[in-house]
């Protein structure tokens, strides 16, 4: 036993010193910001200028008042605590809150960025906050889907094409049909190429990255011929109008100033997103269930040798997850636009992926990133508008860059399940 | 009354190989009965059709007298027979309690886990067979034999009264070894029966009450160690008579040959894997490594052989710096690398031997001219390698990977003493092989060290590091314990050092004391 107590006193010497790198790492990240909020931010502002949030999105009936506030003093004040953050953190660390500061500094920096760009003017906080929700929604949902697929040990890239599929199949069903139906065929859809994905990876065995890649570039070609063919035709026009879910406001919660409007005046994808969610996390990591489907992401050969059946789970995994990839690309015609256009899922499936990676495999991380991805989503959108000297499209590359960032290791590196990619040969050892 | 186990007539074919031939055998209740056979005679694969991972061609399993049809593990689960494989079955990522209860979960209502109540079970079996296990620990925080001890609990939750143990000693120094043996009889005391796989004969001698020795997918005969010597069992696993002892002359080394100061080397996690080691080898001499696995001995050679730069130290190789050097100047200067993944790292699968046995020397004449490859030349050298090393192949221009184990490693050996080297560094040179091809390699390793050539053997076999070796250093965690010379060697030092604790001079001397005495 003796030897246990040394290798973890060891292990703990080892985390040391890399979060002793880490911290000094963070701490000078830290200043950094502060002294860019204040030479770049507070410096260009004049005193008297003020800054205006509204907190009420267009059409919305709980109305809460404009927050004003001066920018230059707000400015130095975020400066500031961030320079405190950062003195702090080099010379003692937050320990088991650094993440949380690390969030705070991040949100403090990007809250800056907000008030210097609408300053002598006016942004609208709780618009930007809503469309972020409603961003993150395909984002979360499709990784998820990858989740399911690759804590069970296949790595799924079809989201992307799984989603483009869905929302094709949904437009037409639901035009022909209702949106009920419409989204139905759309989550089976996802559950049909995840089959077929899973025959290829599973049984035949082939690398998982390439069954993917030829699944959305099929994707790709099949709903754009058959989009141009039909669907954008003027004689076919009865087969893009689905129509669209209904917003449905929360009694009581969406009245509430600020908070009910950003959160509970959605359609139904939203509040799924709420609901799946904690449900995931609690099928994953608290049922049989679950702990039987990431044992055969981490160690197929154990989970068979205690009577599990290696194939059957991970079949079943990787179509819950291509129902799920479907049930967020109905989200596109179905939840947002309302019609069909070629190529409307512009990457999104990928983006899940990096918010899968993002989150650590975790469901709740998953919405984290997805989030944070969407705010810079809507960020984007609303950038042109304000006059920041910032082109859009550079806002538009932040997930971007934010995905690289944590992909490299930055925030502590995601533990993908050990089996992933790798397919099960049962009589190999 | 019927025995506890019986196998009766199991065969079993693979494309081309009789791997169980008509196998019969019986476990009575309460019993340690050992499988003693070389590797690929066909004990794993007999205890995987009686585990339900591979379905047999031929045979039946009685359990109890009443025949039993075994599918599948859950099959085999059931009727009450448990295995604790070679290679570990756990996952690092879970809890000791969470891989325990794996595929027999207990579940409140609603198909939530308890995982409260499994850990308490695993607790009280802990507890009943002395097993010392935390129920929350994670697997990838807990030592080798840990673990081991897991894979043992694993079994007791399904109330399994028959555990097979694959090859259990492989991976555990000698005091786990015998921690182990302990718990085995704890285990049978206690009214369990064990089906103990192995190829080391010391261990069967040990702790089995009987003794199956399997040959060639065949048994060969039963008997117990009372009746048996090692002798006797080696000549039945391998099929004639087999020195186990090497005659070693004393040895007589010259100048140094290797020399390595204050040498630190990180792994590919950036982990300090070689911490502050010095040493040195000279001509006509072994140095032995010995150590755990993991405990440095790959990077160490990796570095020694320019696979690795080091972070900080030196490295001479007949008195040249080699630390930054590339691995073809330091082959060149005639040192030899026999790596420890003989697959990976030693020979190129795909090629055909002939190729294998030229990866080192095919840009010097005559293997090549100017820009082409001479073919004439190749084969020929390869037959008279073939020839000269005993390498059983049908021709030289078959791929490497068609050959046995033993024959592949002979490949390796073939082509690096057929050039002129002054230095050997040997890694696991007998990993995996059957005794026959043990007895050559040692063999050849000490007609190199009577060359006058140095050699540095690295293993995990203590047998093997006390047989070959005139120094022994131990290495454990990056560091190097200490350097013995072979006659102040004991097991039982070796074993101390290998776990990490300096014995004191009393010990040594005590411990070697009570060796001479079971000696005589």
């Amino acid at each position: 036993m003796a030897d246990t107590k040394s290798m973890q006193i060891e292990n703990k010497q080892v985390d040391k010193k890399k979060t002793k790198s880490h911290r000094i790492t963070f701490g000078i990240i830290y200043l950094v910001l502060a002294a860019f909020i204040w030479i770049v931010f507070v410096n260009g502002t004049d005193t008297s200028i003020l800054t205006t949030f509204n907190m009420t999105p267009g059409g919305s009936s709980a109305y809460m008042d404009d927050w004003i506030f001066p920018t230059a003093s707000t400015l130095s004040t975020l400066a500031f605590i961030c320079a405190i953050a950062g003195a702090y953190q080099i010379i003692r660390g937050f320990g088991k809150f650094t993440n949380g500061i690390l969030a705070l500094v991040a949100g403090i920096f990007i809250f800056s960025f907000l008030s210097w760009a609408s300053s002598g003017g006016s942004i609208n906080l709780a618009g930007l906050l809503r469309v972020t929700v409603v961003r993150a929604v395909p984002l979360t949902l499709g990784a998820m889907a990858g989740m399911l697929c690759e804590r069970s040990g296949t790595v799924n890239i079809a989201i992307e094409g799984m989603m483009l599929t869905s929302a094709f199949v949904s437009t037409v069903i639901a035009s022909l049909t209702n949106l009920w139906i419409g989204m139905l065929a759309g989550v089976l859809t996802g559950g049909l190429i995840a089959w077929i994905h899973g025959v290829l990876t599973i049984k035949y065995k082939v690398d998982h990255t390439i069954s993917g890649t030829v699944i959305n570039i099929f994707a790709t070609g099949i709903t754009s011929f058959l989009s141009s063919k039909f669907l954008q035709k003027t004689d076919y026009q009865y087969l893009n109008e689905p129509g669209m879910f209904p917003q449905i406001d929360i009694p009581v919660l969406s009245k509430i100033p600020f908070v009910g409007p950003i959160l509970f005046s959605h359609n139904m994808y939203v509040y799924a997103m709420f609901l799946l969610v904690p449900f995931l996390t609690v099928m994953l990591f608290s049922t049989r269930w679950g702990l039987r489907l990431r044992s055969v992401g981490e160690h197929p050969k154990a989970a068979d040798t205690l009577g599990i059946n290696v194939i059957k789970t991970r079949y079943m995994a990787v179509i819950l997850g291509g129902m799920m990839a479907g049930f967020a690309g109905t989200y596109f015609t179905l939840g947002s636009s309302g019609r069909f256009d070629e190529l409307l899922t512009a990457g999104r499936g990928f983006i899940a992926l990096a918010a899968m990676l993002f989150g650590n495999y975790h469901p709740v991380g998953a919405m984290g990133a997805g989030l944070l991805f969407g705010f810079f989503d809507s960020l984007s959108a609303k950038a042109s508008i304000l006059k920041v000297p910032i082109p859009s499209d550079f806002l538009g590359m932040m997930p971007y860059l934010a995905t690289i960032v944590v992909l490299a290791g930055v925030v502590g590196r995601s533990q993908a399940p050990a089996a992933a990619g790798k397919s099960y040969d049962k009589e190999s050892l | 009354m019927a025995p506890l186990l019986e196998l009766r007539g199991i065969t079993k074919r693979f494309p081309g190989v009789l791997a169980n031939d008509h196998i019969d055998l019986t476990l009575e209740k309460g019993e340690i009965h050992a499988l003693l056979g070389e590797n690929g005679a066909g004990k794993t694969t007999l205890m995987n059709i009686l585990y339900g991972l591979y379905s047999q061609d031929e045979g039946d399993i009685f359990v109890n007298g009443n025949k039993v049809t075994i599918n599948e593990p859950t099959d085999a689960i059931k009727a009450g027979i448990g295995m604790v494989h070679q290679h570990f079955m756990l996952i690092p990522v879970f809890t000791v309690t969470e891989n325990i209860m794996l595929g027999e979960e207990y579940v409140k209502a609603g198909g939530f886990l308890d995982r409260k109540k499994a850990a308490a079970k695993i607790t009280e079996i802990s507890d009943k067979y002395n097993l010392n296990v935390n129920p929350d620990a994670y697997v990838r925080d807990l030592p080798v034999g840990t673990q081991q001890r897991v894979e043992i609990i694993k079994i007791l939750f399904r109330e399994a009264e028959i555990l097979i143990m694959d090859e259990p000693s492989a991976v555990l120094t000698p005091q786990e070894v015998d921690e182990l043996f302990k718990i085995m009889r704890v285990l049978v005391d206690q009214g369990k029966s064990i089906i103990f796989i192995t190829h080391k004969l010391r261990e069967v001698m040990e702790c089995a009450d009987r003794i199956t020795v399997i040959r060639g997918g065949k048994v060969i005969g039963s008997t117990t160690p009372k009746e048996a010597d090692t002798k006797k069992l080696a000549t039945m696993m391998v099929g004639r008579d087999v020195q186990l002892k090497i005659k070693k002359t004393k040895s007589d080394p010259k100048e140094t040959v290797l020399n390595v100061e204050n040498l630190r080397v990180m792994n590919s996690q950036q982990h300090l894997a070689v911490d502050d080691i010095s040493f040195n080898v000279r001509a006509g001499e072994v140095l032995g490594i010995a150590g755990v696995q993991g405990n440095g001995q790959t990077e160490l050679v990796r570095a020694l052989t320019g696979l690795l730069p080091p972070t900080e130290g030196k490295i001479e190789i007949l008195g040249q710096d080699t630390p930054q050097e590339k691995p073809r100047f330091i082959t060149e200067l005639g040192s030899a690398h026999i790596p420890e993944d003989r697959q990976k790292d030693g020979l190129i699968l795909a090629f055909p031997v002939a190729d294998n046995l030229i990866l080192n020397t095919y840009f010097h004449e005559p293997f090549s001219k100017g820009i082409t490859l001479q073919f004439d030349e190749i084969a020929n050298s390869g037959n008279a390698l073939v020839e000269k090393f005993d390498i059983r192949t049908p021709s030289v221009n078959t791929p490497v990977s068609n050959l046995s184990g033993g024959n592949q490693q002979k490949v390796i050996v073939a082509r690096e003493f057929s050039r002129p080297i002054k230095l050997l560094i040997a890694s696991q040179p007998t990993r995996g092989l059957d005794v026959g091809s043990i007895e050559y390699i040692h063999k050849r390793l000490m007609a190199k060290r009577e060359e006058g050539c140095a050699i540095l053997l690295v293993s995990t076999e203590l047998d093997e590091i006390i047989q070959l070796s005139d120094r022994i250093a131990v290495m454990y965690r990056g560091k190097i314990l200490d350097i013995l010379d072979a006659q102040d060697a004991t097991k039982e030092v070796l074993g101390l050092l290998m776990a990490g604790i300096k014995p004191s001079d009393e010990m040594k001397s005590q411990a070697k004391h009570e060796e001479q005495i079971i000696l005589t």
